[in-house]
């Protein structure tokens, strides 16, 4: 077996701001990354896109570099860009070696500087534009709302995922300036951020740059965490019509948190049934029976806690029930016989190469940098990469049959149906019309 | 010590680019072999590139190339296609095919002890697939059930409508994926014609790239792909499918008249208007490629370009909106692509076209865009260059349009050398604004009474059938 390591070293900085190093000479270009731990989990109902919102006015500018980030990191050759999901939002610059200190400079100067910069000409655009990046990508997207149900019905009233992330539009459209400055004030400083610095950069450096362009930020108040309970007690049919050409079958349940017990079990899991021709449901939804075009399989892992899904996909003249049969009798033989020890294998090879293929960028969403700080900021310890490697090498037939039948129960499941628009008779028998918006 | 926030810290010189040793060897059989070392993580990619991809599919027959493709893992000598997946997965093996206008491109990344077994699989799937029956049927009935699916997604029918009125009947003008017509009428013989004449060793490239030396990298490859059997030579062209030849699509020159000014696929109640605006113009090898670049990254290449600025940032009519080259060997889309506000359509086709007119002549790149969009194209450049599956692909370019060795490390020097006279030039030879083809897919009665104002003659209306 590999030896597979990310090694990195790590200091505090005394406003609470966590820095991690990570030294890779290969290429003469260095990954900034930076990490808040907010998103979307840290809104309330009807008040929801802000934190998605806010990564979009993070890009346009701040006290001292009062207009668009882009042109000078661009003109410094960096490749820049940022994400929210529901746990945390991050941002990243990949720069060659010449142009570290600008990067910083700029992080720093939008970590402890930006809303002078916020103006309402600013925020009025952005928002078109959220609104417009919703649309296209959700609302004329075929199946784009499915997620959006799912969430919604996993997930009760004022949990923190019951809401999409990019947020409802009507929550969008409300949203006032002084709301979005209260939520800067709230989660955007040092003590709830996390830096790394990954590629052709000395270690010492890195830490000096880092003292010099941030040691001088506030720490701000550290947001306490976000906890909340979720469970479903029986199976919840759903039915959404949607301007598709085959029905689509979704099934959710509840299942571990982001590396909690189990977590790895579930991903495992997922690869055996739905990942690749060889899993049990391509081979036989797709390959044997030719009842689906696709399917697919996944554990969903978050902080607060995760979902497992399975998707599949009608081939023309099947119907849902016919495929939830198929896949209910693959649930009920894993969850009692487990997988086989080929299957074991195979997952055992594939984890190893996941993460050694995830060693190949320093920079960029999940290249190395990203990896340092989703474990610091996760489980306060950089250095998880081996952990979470042997969290999957530990696994056995049992413990992963065990994880299926602990998990994926019939009676505590959502079942949505996605059917062509005026069509509900294609829908799962029982299913209620669901409304997203 | 405070950090002087008056002025943003400069930024140091370039680093030096130095593009690594590519060492070139021919199997006895023609294959040609690329072979670059690159240390670090056990970790090793195969690139084998076949010269012929979308537009080399016969006419009636458009999606052969991509459907021989697709059969390629589907089972080959005693393996099934669960077999063939079975092996990949046990290896860590990452395996992807690319059916492209030009070539169609198979992927294989593996960790390097099982470098052997990788390159082995590789070649029995590629060089002697099964072509099953059973299979053909099977993935052809997949392929004509994805084509239905895809008459759901704004892009992909944008794509398909715009490629057919650009290109019209040449061999460019259709998805790789073919139509429901040509899918329907293929039979696995086709297949296996296809597969015959343009699966051979005289019309692909390999390249490996991973953590082992040349001879090692070399050695894999002879042990595998040195059985694939030689035979005649291909050059630039492919059997169809009644043993004629036919002209490789580069040498075939598409249409330069007939695309209508305004086209529409209707799409009653969408949400967003998708839209897509060019026409053909330079091809990949034109010696004034470094000139486009930097004439595209002004107009809308990179986030701050001038059509990113207009629409997104200062109106916020989309969450994006970007030109480019959709290069092929033959002659090349120059397009625009976005996703407007419907209400927007007009507004958005209307600040395109005036973008388009600007940086042809009224209003030439200042020296300000000029330094930014050759800062953006050079000084990150090493970055296209940091794992070993990119550097395969980037070595497979260099055969798939005849570059030389040294292409990479030229390129930088190059773009330096463009002057905005240089884009002047290359805007007014490659850029014919009153040529540009306008498609929409979006809710024509919404918009209907908007598009006259924009002077592009009445609408043909297109079906979103594919």
């Amino acid at each position: 077996m590999t030896q597979i390591d990310l090694p990195f070293a790590k200091r505090t900085l005394t406003n609470g701001l966590d820095v991690l190093v990570h030294e890779n000479h290969h290429v003469p270009m260095v990954a900034v990354n930076v990490w808040y731990h907010v998103g979307s989990k840290n809104e309330h109902p009807g008040r929801t896109g802000f934190a998605h919102l806010f990564e979009h006015l993070m890009f346009e500018g701040s006290e001292h570099q009062n207009s668009s980030y882009f042109a000078p990191l661009q003109q410094a050759g960096a490749l820049l860009n940022g994400s929210t999901n529901s746990d945390r939002t991050n941002y990243w610059e990949v720069v060659p070696t010449s142009a570290v200190d600008l990067a910083l400079w700029m992080e720093s100067d939008r970590m402890g500087y930006l809303l002078p910069a916020v103006t309402r000409e600013r925020f009025e655009t952005q928002r078109e534009v959220v609104l417009n990046e919703r649309r296209q990508n959700y609302e004329n997207r075929p199946y784009g709302l499915a997620t959006m149900a799912l969430s919604a019905a996993l997930y009760l009233g004022d949990h923190p995922y019951h809401w999409p992330t990019i947020g409802a539009a009507d929550d969008i459209r409300a949203m006032q300036l002084d709301e979005v400055q209260a939520f800067f004030r709230a989660y955007y400083h040092a003590s709830n951020a996390s830096l790394s610095l990954a590629g052709d950069i000395d270690t010492e450096r890195a830490f000096e740059l880092a003292e010099r362009y941030f040691g001088e930020l506030p720490a701000g108040v550290r947001p306490a965490a976000v906890r909340a309970h979720a469970e479903l007690t029986h199976e919840i049919k759903l039915l959404l019509e949607d301007r598709v050409e085959m029905p689509r079958v979704y099934m959710a349940w509840h299942s571990p948190e982001m590396f909690g017990a189990d977590d790895a079990d579930m991903d495992l899991l997922g690869d055996l049934l739905g990942n690749g021709k060889t899993s049990r449901l391509y081979r036989t939804l797709v390959y044997e029976k030719r009842l689906a075009l696709d399917v697919a399989a996944y554990q969903s892992s978050r902080e607060i806690a995760g979902f497992f899904l399975l998707v599949a996909t009608a081939a023309p003249g099947h119907s849902l029930t016919d495929i939830v049969a198929v896949i209910d009798q693959e649930l009920q033989r894993v969850a009692t016989d487990g997988p086989t020890e080929a299957e074991m294998e195979r997952g055992a090879a594939q984890v190893e190469a996941h993460f050694l293929y995830r060693l190949q960028t320093v920079g960029g969403f999940g290249g190395k940098s990203d990896q340092l700080n989703a474990y610091n900021v996760f489980k306060g310890d950089p250095g998880y990469f081996a952990t979470d490697l042997e969290r999957y090498r530990s696994a056995t037939r049992d413990s992963v049959r065990a994880a299926a039948k602990a998990y994926l129960a019939f009676d505590r499941r959502v079942l949505l149906s996605v059917v062509p628009a005026g069509q509900p008779g294609l829908a799962l028998s029982g299913s209620e019309p669901v409304l997203v918006s | 010590m405070g950090v002087d926030r008056s002025r943003m810290p400069a930024v140091g010189d370039d680093p030096t680019f130095r593009f690594p040793a590519i060492v070139r060897h021919r199997l006895a059989n023609g294959l040609q072999l690329r072979t670059i070392e690159h240390p670090g993580l056990p970790i090793v990619t195969f690139v084998l590139q076949v010269d012929g991809g979308s537009g080399a599919d016969p006419a009636q027959l458009e999606g052969l190339a991509a459907l021989t493709a697709d059969m390629a893992d589907e089972g080959t000598g005693s393996l099934s296609a669960i077999d063939v997946s079975d092996a990949f997965a046990r290896i860590g093996g990452d395996y992807d095919v690319d059916v492209a206008p030009d070539a169609t491109t198979f992927t294989l990344t593996t960790m390097t002890r099982f470098a052997g077994r990788g390159a082995t699989l590789l070649a029995d799937i590629v060089t002697r697939p099964s072509l099953r029956q059973d299979d053909f049927d099977r993935v052809r009935q997949l392929r004509l059930d994805r084509l239905k699916q895809l008459k759901d997604l704004p892009p992909a029918v944008a794509e398909r409508a715009f490629l057919r009125l650009l290109y019209g009947s040449h061999p460019y003008g259709h998805l790789s994926i073919g139509t429901d017509g040509s899918l329907q009428r293929m039979v696995r013989g086709d297949v296996a014609r296809f597969h015959a004449s343009t699966f051979r060793p005289s019309r692909a490239t390999l390249v490996i790239a991973g953590a082992m030396g040349h001879d090692d990298l070399a050695y894999v490859a002879q042990q595998a792909f040195g059985s694939w059997p030689g035979g005649a030579s291909g050059t630039g062209s492919v059997a169809g499918t009644g043993g004629e030849r036919l002209a490789a699509a580069d040498s075939i020159e598409p249409p330069t008249a007939g695309a209508p000014r305004l086209a529409i696929v209707p799409r009653e109640g969408a949400a967003q208007s998708e839209l897509r605006i060019g026409h053909l113009s330079a091809r990949r090898d034109t010696p004034d490629y470094a000139a486009l670049l930097v004439m595209n990254a002004v107009l809308g290449g990179q986030f701050v370009s001038r059509i990113m600025l207009k629409l997104r940032e200062e109106k916020g009519l989309t969450y994006g909106a970007r030109s480019g080259f959709d290069w092929r060997r033959g002659r090349s889309p120059l397009l625009v692509q976005t996703s407007v506000r419907t209400a927007a359509t007009a507004e958005a086709i209307r600040d395109t076209l005036d973008e388009f007119e600007g940086v042809r002549g009224s209003r030439p790149p200042s020296a300000q865009e000029m330094a930014l969009a050759k800062a953006s194209l050079t000084r990150g450049y090493s970055r296209n260059f940091e794992t070993g599956p990119q550097v395969a692909r980037s070595v497979a370019q260099l055969a798939l349009y005849g570059f030389s060795d040294s292409y990479f490390e030229d390129f930088i020097p190059k773009v330096h050398a463009v002057t905005a006279d240089d884009v002047t030039r290359v805007a007014g030879e490659y850029l014919d604004p009153p040529r540009l083809t306008t498609l929409i897919v979006g809710d024509h009665a919404a918009i209907a009474d908007s598009l006259p104002s924009l002077g592009l003659g009445e609408p043909r209306i297109l079906s979103a059938a594919l």
